[in-house]
């Protein structure tokens, strides 16, 4: 093919002029472009407000798809669950049997936990969920790892609260537009949470690889305590996460380093929860007692 | 005899609008950006970057299509539609024209495996450089390996893009 005549253009001094201008914008749009990467070094979350138009048009499109295809993506599952349909029909009715009675207990003891618990006047008021809403798209092509989640600032999502699923984790709010945010999965590879194994509470710090997996070095001393299939669950350490959500199971230890794979796969929860901080959810004044107590004092002060 | 309802028939002395012949390939790499909306929830970098194979496409299918300064606007939606930080796409984007424009310079005869081989040294630019914006910009220490797949696969599907892109340009410059 040859070369085409657009930027060859001959002796046409207006013709030169417009590729030179050309040349100048895109070479300044491009610095301009370096400097905004610049300002996110210092503040990543900066220009999140540039993002609210694509997402305001992007949230009825993802979420008319996903109510489309909601039931595609776990076609696998039904195809993998048919081919061993018999045996594993009368193992999972043997693990049945054998749950049946630890479930009973289970309700025996949550029963007598709320009696106690009714005894010693404590009331365990949960009041850190916020909403249940659901993913609907991610950062397919990026390497940073974010889901879409169908809430935002307008009803009442803020950065930084965590999200989860009933299997587990599934991450961090990252940036809150008004209908919907970006969450900052388990698995991305800036996503740092503290946890510790169910067994015997070691800690650990979990760090997501950005490939679905995480990443679980302990913070003891001495070699790697893990082993495949110990159970890691948040420590409650840092006052983001709610303590005992679980994160991941050990999959491989190598060295000092475990690696471990999320117990909630954002792909094929159907809804999450978003929670607020820990901290916050600790920390909230309450209706508190000081008033009664102060008048108890100014009562006993004017009786002598 | 040929019923007009049933083939899209060109006609003498009818000429595409305005906004047909400039809007389409705009268009077009826009929804290709905007397929990050598709109801995926990735575990990994996965999906090919189609904003930019469409965008490489045109520019190789339609060299005096676009000035080069046209990956600043199109790389500004892709990065609000993608999770890369702002600003990595729009410069990515252009320098990556800009070198494509330089390397038409040198290579004036080419054909189609060149431009194959074009796009994919551009390819491989915007990756590795998305990889390194992300990486300084608060994304952790993210190994190369992560995006090598996706590398690949983005490199091998041009072909077909390109293919897909003649097809549209062969209905937009005709009325």
């Amino acid at each position: 093919m040859a070369r085409p005549t657009s930027r060859r253009p001959g002796i046409n001094r207006k013709a030169q002029y417009s590729l030179f201008a050309s040349y100048v914008v895109a070479v300044t749009g491009a610095a301009a472009g370096l400097l905004l990467v610049v300002v996110a070094i210092f503040d990543p979350t900066g220009f999140s407000a540039i993002r609210i138009a694509t997402a305001e048009i992007g949230r009825p499109v993802s979420m008319a798809l996903k109510g489309m295809v909601s039931g595609v993506s776990s076609l696998d599952e039904v195809l993998a669950a048919y081919w061993r349909a018999g045996s594993q029909n009368v193992a999972l009715r043997r693990q049945v049997e054998a749950d049946r009675n630890r479930i009973i207990e289970a309700k025996g003891v949550a029963q007598e936990n709320l009696r106690l618990k009714k005894l010693l006047k404590l009331v365990d008021a949960d009041a850190s969920q916020v909403l249940t809403a659901r993913l609907i798209a991610s950062s397919a092509t990026s390497t940073r790892r974010f889901a879409r989640l169908n809430a935002g600032r307008w009803q009442g999502v803020r950065p930084g609260m965590p999200v989860r699923a009933p299997e587990g984790l599934i991450g961090r709010i990252h940036i809150a537009t008004p209908n919907s945010s970006d969450v900052l999965l388990l698995t991305d590879t800036s996503n740092i949470v503290p946890v510790r194994r169910t067994n015997d509470n070691i800690p650990a710090i979990s760090t997501g690889l950005g490939d679905g997996t995480v990443e679980i070095r302990a913070l003891t001393a001495g070699r790697n305590p893990f082993k495949p299939g110990d159970l890691l669950v948040t420590s409650g350490i840092g006052g983001v996460y709610q303590p005992n959500i679980p994160v991941a199971v050990v999959v491989r230890a190598q060295g000092e380093i475990a690696y471990g794979v999320p117990l909630a796969n954002p792909g094929r929860v159907d809804a999450v929860v978003v929670e607020r901080a820990f901290e916050e959810a600790v920390t909230r004044p309450g209706p508190a007692a000081p008033p009664m107590s102060e008048e108890g004092v100014a009562d006993n002060g004017a009786t002598p | 005899m040929i019923d007009p309802h049933l083939h899209h028939v060109p006609r003498l002395g009818r000429h595409p609008s305005r906004f047909r012949l400039a809007g389409t390939p705009v268009i077009t790499v826009m929804l290709g950006s905007f397929l990050t909306a598709l109801p995926v929830i990735a575990q990994s970098p996965v999906m090919p970057p189609f904003g930019l194979l469409l965008l490489l496409s045109w520019r190789l299918l339609r060299p005096d299509l676009w000035r080069t300064w046209i990956g600043l606007p199109l790389g500004l939606f892709d990065d609000m539609m993608s999770g890369q930080p702002i600003g990595s796409a729009m410069s990515l984007w252009t320098v990556a024209l800009i070198g494509i424009d330089m390397i038409e310079h040198r290579m004036v005869w080419r054909s189609y495996r060149q431009d194959w081989l074009i796009a994919a040294l551009a390819i491989i630019f915007c990756i590795a450089g998305g990889l390194f914006f992300a990486r300084i910009t608060g994304g952790g220490n993210v190994r190369f390996l992560l995006v090598a797949p996706q590398m690949v696969w983005t490199i091998l599907l041009f072909p077909f893009v390109v293919r897909q892109c003649a097809r549209i340009d062969r209905w937009r410059v005709m009325a």
